[in-house]
Order: C-alpha cells, then structure tokens, then sequence
C-alpha cells in the first residue's frame, strides 16, 4: 500500500494478529434457536392484526348517501379516479412533476378506467332482471351529451339525501334518469353484486385484481373515515401504522415524515418530490463508501473505540 | 500429468476460481481475529436468522393459501409468526446496519460487502410492503390505495399496480424473496472472501496522512 | 378443526391504539416501544461486556 494514497476510510492494514477460537455452525444454530423462541413468544403474547375488509356493500348500507354522492361523481366524471390522470386516463393538466418531468405522463395510460362505463353503466347493464334499470339505462345511452350533461347539471344542483324503491329522491328538477340509475346503483351495491360486478369487468370468471372496487371505494368518504379512526390517514403518520395497536411498518418514518414537512406538504408535487427525495438519500445509504465525509463520520464519531474496546487495550500493553 | 486441453475447459477453470477464492477455511473458518469481540457482531447472525425464519413461516401460510388464515386459529397463529419474524428482521437489520456503519466496515475493499447489504435492506422494506399489500384485510385495502398515488407519481404505478392483489403476491412471495435471498447470499459471501474488517489503526505505520 | 381461541393471543392488541403526538411528530406506542427497543439493543452491544473473551487487557 502506498503511504501516499492511503485513506483511513477507505484502506485497512490486513490483520496479522492473534486469532481465536469461533465456532460458526454454533453461532448460526444458536441464533436460529434463540430468534424461534423469539418469535413463538412474540405471536403467543401479542398475535397480529386482522380487521376485516371493506366491501362496497357494507359501504353501501351503512352510508348510502355517501355511496350514491360518490357514484354520482362517477357517473358525472367528477371523482377522484375520474380526474386522476395517468396512469388511469387522460386529464389534461394531470401527473405529478419533479422538475419539468412527469414521469407518470411519460408512461401514459396502461391501466384503463373509465369511471362512468367501468362503474356505473356497466355494472347497471348486468341488472337485466330490474325494469326500471333497464329501461333508465336505455333512455340515458339513447340521449345525447347535452343532454345527459342537462340532467347531470340538474341533479348536482340538489343533491339527494334519501333513497325510496330504489331511486335518490331528488327535489323537483329534471334529472332524466339519473336518480334511477344513481339508486339502482347503490341498491345493487347493498345486495353485494356490485363487489363481484366491479371484480369481473377486467376479466371473465377468475380476478385476482381489485383495482376498480379499491378505486370506487378509495373515492367516498366512508372509507377514509374508517381508516382515520384507526389512525392510518396519511396526515396522521398512517403509513408507518398498522392497525389496531401494533407496531408497524417503523423503518417508514423518514419516508412518513417527509409529507409532514413543507414543501412537501403543501405541494401539488408532494408523492414525486417524497419519492424523489428518498431515491437520493436511498443511493447516499448504498453509496456511502464513496461519499467523503459521510464515509469519515465514523472515524470521526469514534464509537468504534467502544466497540473494539478490547483490542485497543490490549494494544497498549 | 496435467492435461492442457483439460486446464482449458470452464469447468476446469471454473473449480479453480472458486477454490482459489473460497477455500474451504474461509467458507467454514474455525478462527476469527482476536478484535472480533463485541456483542454489535451478533446482529448479523440475528438478521440471517430471522430471515430464515421469514422464509420458514411464509412457506407454512403458503400451504393452504392466501385467505386461510382469516378463517383458522392455527392459521393466524402462523400469521402471527411471519409478522414478529418480520418485526425481529428489521429489528436485528437496522441494529446491524448502524454498527457496520460506526465500524466502517466497507473499508480495505468491503465496499460490495456495504452495498449488497444496503440494497438487500431496501429490497426487504419492498418485500415488507407487497406482504402488507397481500394481507386480504382491511390494511391491505387501505395501504393500497395510499400507496398508489406515491408509486403512480414516480412512473413505476404503471406497470407495478398496487391495486392489482394477484401481482402483488406474485412479488411478495416470488420475485421480491429470490432478489433479497439472492442479495443475501452474495452479502455473506463477500463477508467469508473478506474476512472482518480490522479496527482503525490508532496511528497507520507509515503513512503521511 | 382446530379451535381459534386455543391459539388467541394473550394480550389483545385489536383495540384502537395510542400515539405521542410532539409538534409534527405523531407515533403509535407500538412503534415508540419498537424503535426505543432498537436504541436500546444497540447501546446494550456496545457497552456490555462480551462474554467469553476477557474484557481486561486480553491476549
Ligand atoms: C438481509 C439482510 C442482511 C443479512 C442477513 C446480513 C448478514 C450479515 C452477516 C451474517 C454478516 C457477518 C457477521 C457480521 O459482521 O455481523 C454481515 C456483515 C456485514 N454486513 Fe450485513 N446483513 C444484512 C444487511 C446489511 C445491511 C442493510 C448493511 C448495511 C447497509 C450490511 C452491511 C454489512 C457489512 C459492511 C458487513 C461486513 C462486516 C465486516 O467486515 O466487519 N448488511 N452481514
């Protein structure tokens, strides 16, 4: 080794001293044993967390204004999904952006969702048994956009607060067939048939993918309000929460944090400026051996007199 | 006699790479520098352990299936035993990670040893979220669309669909575990070819620092 | 059939939990207790004595 270019925090004079005994095998086993009990005594004490899932149709029944509100959003185009943008659907104005980039938009639209036909007039469509549905569905599909977005108009301007026989019960205004379309959706909901209905548009018979139920559930308040009761809203530290009193997902917290904090959390940019900022940090973790002064802080700290407190003792004898 | 059209084949070369590289009293050394002396080195073989133990109790819930522990007290029993494995993992990781970093056990060419373990770190708290992800509860469902705005913003939402229950098991019990397994194995390796890094030697011999 | 209760755990962590709330910070006691415990483990390696090996002066 050259004296010249040598670097405490990177060059080390190979050890040529004393060694001893040290049995591996007998390490690893003892450590398998001991992290076992561990975890046997944990799960025998404490158990873990299983809260059940949220279905449109306990949804549905529980908040049916809050679910008729939501599906009418659907319809009109005004939900969240609805407005989301990539990687949903085109909204003009849509995509988080570091910078001049929206990768999102780069990417574009690969997981399709149309929110009135996807979870409105589709699922309406399977309900070939209820008459009115029918006939409501046929007289929407046969009108034209003015004339739909009349009735959609119409309906905002006063939403309904009840349900009777299957339609939203609205203040005298013309709603077309909104207030049946709206109410046979949330009556199909309470039965259940919306939570298979959603399932199935992707594919036939099988799915294993929940994103349209999740999406129309993610856009009312109902569910939300479950989750801040339970202390996981986003506002609340959620992320690094697990339900129920158990610890979480701990190592979360600088990631958490981050969207506490300005200007992340008053920013339209907050999820790519978080993610951006932890992608840098991330590399200086992987890339500390090359980075001077983080790589000397150690030296610096001297922690590791206490850790290799016995060689250096041994050392000055 | 060795023959040379011998000496020149793959396998040949091959054995003679790995046994030059991993003798056998490196692979299972039966000594260890006498500065090797500190509780702090434990939390390696913890965190091996644990995972170890992750593997184990994923496989047991694999047996019967995604949702069978919803409806079985052995079921979440074992459940249980994934999640505080889990919990100990990054526990025993964490602890780990900050001594090799007061250590600055990257130097004297450790710096592969570093990085292999940083990006096995980060390639647990993906395993950590898609297991989350797969849960089929309430957390699961809520955690999903939390998380979907962050990965759609950074582009991966496009392919990598949190919503998607099917995609994300496959990554929690295929993809994920083979990438930190994978990682893991190359880590401790390069710790059986290096050795343990040495102390910081109080004055270096002849160096003009 | 296996009986659920048989495996119940002894103390019941399902009930709403707890959290420190201190300016922006806000953590649930469970993450307070694990993250204390790391801290914890940590300054315990480094400060007790490893057993086996002499503390003083060594060979
Ligand atoms: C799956 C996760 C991991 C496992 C199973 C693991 C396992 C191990 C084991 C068994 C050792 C040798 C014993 C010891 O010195 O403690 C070791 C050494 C080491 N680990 Fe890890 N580790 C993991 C993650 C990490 C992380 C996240 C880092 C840091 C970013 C890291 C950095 C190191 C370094 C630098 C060494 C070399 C120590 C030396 O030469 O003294 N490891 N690891």
């Amino acid at each position: 080794m050259k004296p010249t270019s040598w670097n405490p925090d990177v060059d080390v004079a190979e050890w040529t001293g004393t060694q001893r005994p040290y049995d591996i095998i007998k390490e690893g086993t003892i450590a398998v044993v001991f992290v076992l009990i561990v975890v046997l005594t944990l799960s025998f004490l404490f158990g873990s967390p299983d809260d059940k899932p949220v279905t449109l149709k306990q949804w549905s029944n529980a908040a049916p204004i809050d679910f008729a509100t939501t599906a009418f959003q659907e319809l009109a185009g005004t939900s969240g999904v609805a407005q989301y943008g990539a990687p949903y659907n085109n909204v003009p104005g849509t995509g988080q952006k570091i910078g001049p980039v929206s990768l999102v938009n780069l990417m574009g639209v690969t997981i399709p969702i149309n929110a009135a036909a996807d979870f409105v007039l589709r699922p309406l469509g399977t309900q070939t048994s209820v008459p009115t549905v029918t006939a409501s569905l046929a007289t929407w599909q046969h009108a034209s956009a003015t004339q739909q977005q009349t009735w959609l108009t119409n309906y905002a301007k006063h939403l309904p607060t009840a349900i009777r026989d299957s339609v939203m019960v609205v203040t005298p205004n013309d709603a077309g067939p909104v207030p049946s379309l709206i109410g046979g959706l949330t009556t199909m909901a309470q039965s259940g048939a919306l939570d298979n209905a959603l399932l199935s548009n992707s594919t036939s018979y099988f799915s294993t993918n929940y994103t349209e139920p999740l999406l129309f559930l993610s856009d009312g308040t109902y569910f939300a309000g479950l989750a801040s009761d339970k202390h996981l809203a986003g506002d609340q530290w959620g992320m690094m929460n697990e339900t129920g009193s158990f610890p979480g997902q701990a190592w979360l917290w600088l990631y958490t944090f981050l969207y506490q904090v300005s200007p992340y959390s008053t920013s339209s940019n907050a999820d790519a400026l978080v993610w951006a900022t932890m992608m840098l940090l991330s590399a200086l973790v992987v890339f500390v051996p090359f980075i001077p002064g983080l790589r000397s802080i150690p030296r610096r700290v001297k922690l590791y007199r206490l850790i290799w407190r016995q060689h250096y003792r041994s050392e000055k004898h | 006699m060795t023959d040379p059209r011998i000496e020149r084949q793959w396998t040949t070369r091959l054995r003679k790479r790995v046994e030059g590289t991993f003798p056998p009293e490196k692979v299972l050394p039966d000594t260890q520098p006498s500065y090797v002396a500190s509780w702090i080195y434990v939390f390696g073989v913890l965190t091996l352990a644990a995972l170890v133990m992750v593997i184990a109790t994923g496989c047991a819930l694999a047996i019967m299936g995604p949702t069978w522990w919803h409806v079985s007290g052995l079921g979440h029993y074992i459940n249980s035993t994934h999640l505080w494995s889990v919990e100990v993992f990054f526990f025993a990781m964490v602890i780990h990670l900050w001594g090799k970093y007061f250590m600055a056990a990257w130097r004297g060419g450790r710096s592969m040893t570093w990085m292999t373990g940083a990006v096995t770190f980060l390639t647990s708290i993906g395993a950590a979220f898609t297991g989350y992800l797969s849960q089929t509860n309430f957390d699961s469902q809520w955690i999903a669309t939390q998380a979907k705005d962050g990965i759609n913003a950074t582009g991966a939402g496009s392919v990598f669909n949190v919503l998607n229950l099917g995609q994300m098991l496959m990554w929690h019990i295929v993809l994920l575990p083979l990438v930190a397994l994978g990682l893991t194995a190359v880590h401790v390796i390069l710790v059986r070819k290096r050795g343990v890094v040495p102390p910081f030697a109080d004055v270096p011999e002849g160096v003009v620092a | 059939m296996v009986h659920p209760e048989r495996f119940a755990a002894l103390f019941n962590l399902s009930h709403p939990g707890h959290f420190i709330s201190w300016g922006v910070l806000q953590v649930s006691y469970g993450n307070a207790v694990v993250i204390v415990l790391m801290v914890v483990a940590f300054v315990a390696a480094l400060l007790l004595p490893f057993p086996g090996h002499r503390d003083k002066g060594g060979r």
